[in-house]
């Protein structure tokens, strides 16, 4: 249970850039999450929700975009979903899988005024 | 109202400090390991008997990561190396900025070639703080389950190394070293695995002889 760390590392990158171009009001915060992480998104919006009451950022929605944990078989080319987290391709079951996606923990952008 | 792109990795801030903690390590040629594992895996077992096969061939030092007491401290104290404990109080793994804290001391202990941190035994949130380590070593012990990649996928996913623990209490136990190894290899086929015992001290010399070949491709 790290997602409240993981909270105000966000939040300071959201103030950082808030304060950077004069804004106050934060109205929504999108961030991307991969399935491959160690951060479960019911337990970030908990957070959030925790952290921003008040604050100034109070109000603020979270949106978490949930990204598949994607792979590309180098043998075959197969674009598969890695089913339990399994670096195998469903179709040759070649084991040299190129990941497409789901490592992601990152924030894509904010609406502010 | 305005949209803005922001497009940041969300733990930048640790990231960025644990590429400086890197920078200084190597500047001073020291080679250093995140060990991470669930509580009771005998993390701090195999860090003994790492100390005890270098003793008189190579100057390590230890980070001990714990929520509480230096009880791990005193154990590697023991072993006449420095020793560094870091008390997190409630949070769940150690940082860059924490790992950062303790170079200064570190660094007073210029013959210093190995550092170890040892993390808080926590299986999920250490996966997603890189401290400045050159390797990730992760110990899982044979009765925690031959299904435990399976269980926590990220942490196996971000190690470099797998120690198999505790191979002496298999005969007791349902698990399968080769399940274990196929599971371990499925999510993460880079994974260097070692099967070590700190009772009969099984593949700790295996162990210790792949980290200081390691050791000497990075700081000769």
């Amino acid at each position: 249970m790290h997602e409240m760390s993981i909270t105000i590392s966000m939040m300071e990158i959201v103030r950082e850039h808030m304060a950077r171009v004069g804004l106050k009001g934060l109205k929504r915060l999108k961030v991307r999450v991969g399935e491959l992480t160690a951060v479960e998104p019911r337990a970030l919006s908990f957070c959030f929700e925790a952290y921003v009451k008040g604050t100034e950022f109070e109000g603020a929605a979270l949106d978490i975009e949930e990204v598949p944990y994607l792979g590309r078989c180098t043998g075959c080319g197969e674009k598969f979903h890695m089913e339990g987290f399994l670096q195998l391709c469903p179709r040759c079951e070649g084991v040299h899988i190129e990941e497409l996606s789901g490592t992601e923990l990152e924030i894509v952008s904010m609406e502010a005024s | 109202m305005h949209d803005f792109t922001i497009k940041e990795k969300i733990l930048s801030k640790n990231d960025e400090l644990a590429g400086e903690n890197r920078v200084l390590l190597r500047e001073r040629g020291v080679y250093s390991i995140n060990m991470v594992s669930s509580p009771g895996s005998g993390k701090t077992s195999v860090i003994e008997k790492t100390l005890e096969a270098l003793k008189g061939k190579l100057e390590v030092a230890v980070i001990e990561g714990d929520l509480q007491t230096d009880l791990d401290a005193q154990r590697i104290k023991k072993h006449g190396v420095p020793v560094r404990q870091i008390t997190t109080g409630k949070a769940c793994h150690l940082d860059a900025h924490l790992v950062g804290g303790a170079l200064d001391w570190l660094f007073s202990h210029p013959e210093v070639r190995l550092l170890i941190i040892e993390n808080v035994g926590n299986m999920v949130c250490p996966a997603e703080y890189d401290l400045g380590e050159d390797a990730k070593v992760l110990v899982m012990s044979a009765p925690e389950g031959d299904d435990k990649p399976l269980k926590y996928p990220a942490i196996f996913h971000a190690s470099d190394v797998l120690l198999i623990n505790k191979t002496d209490l298999i005969p007791h136990t349902d698990f399968s070293m080769a399940r274990a190894r196929k599971n371990a290899l499925a999510i993460n086929p880079g994974l260097k695995i070692f099967e070590t015992s700190c009772v009969t001290g099984e593949g700790i010399d295996a162990w210790v002889n792949y980290l200081t070949g390691e050791m000497m491709t990075v700081v000769p």
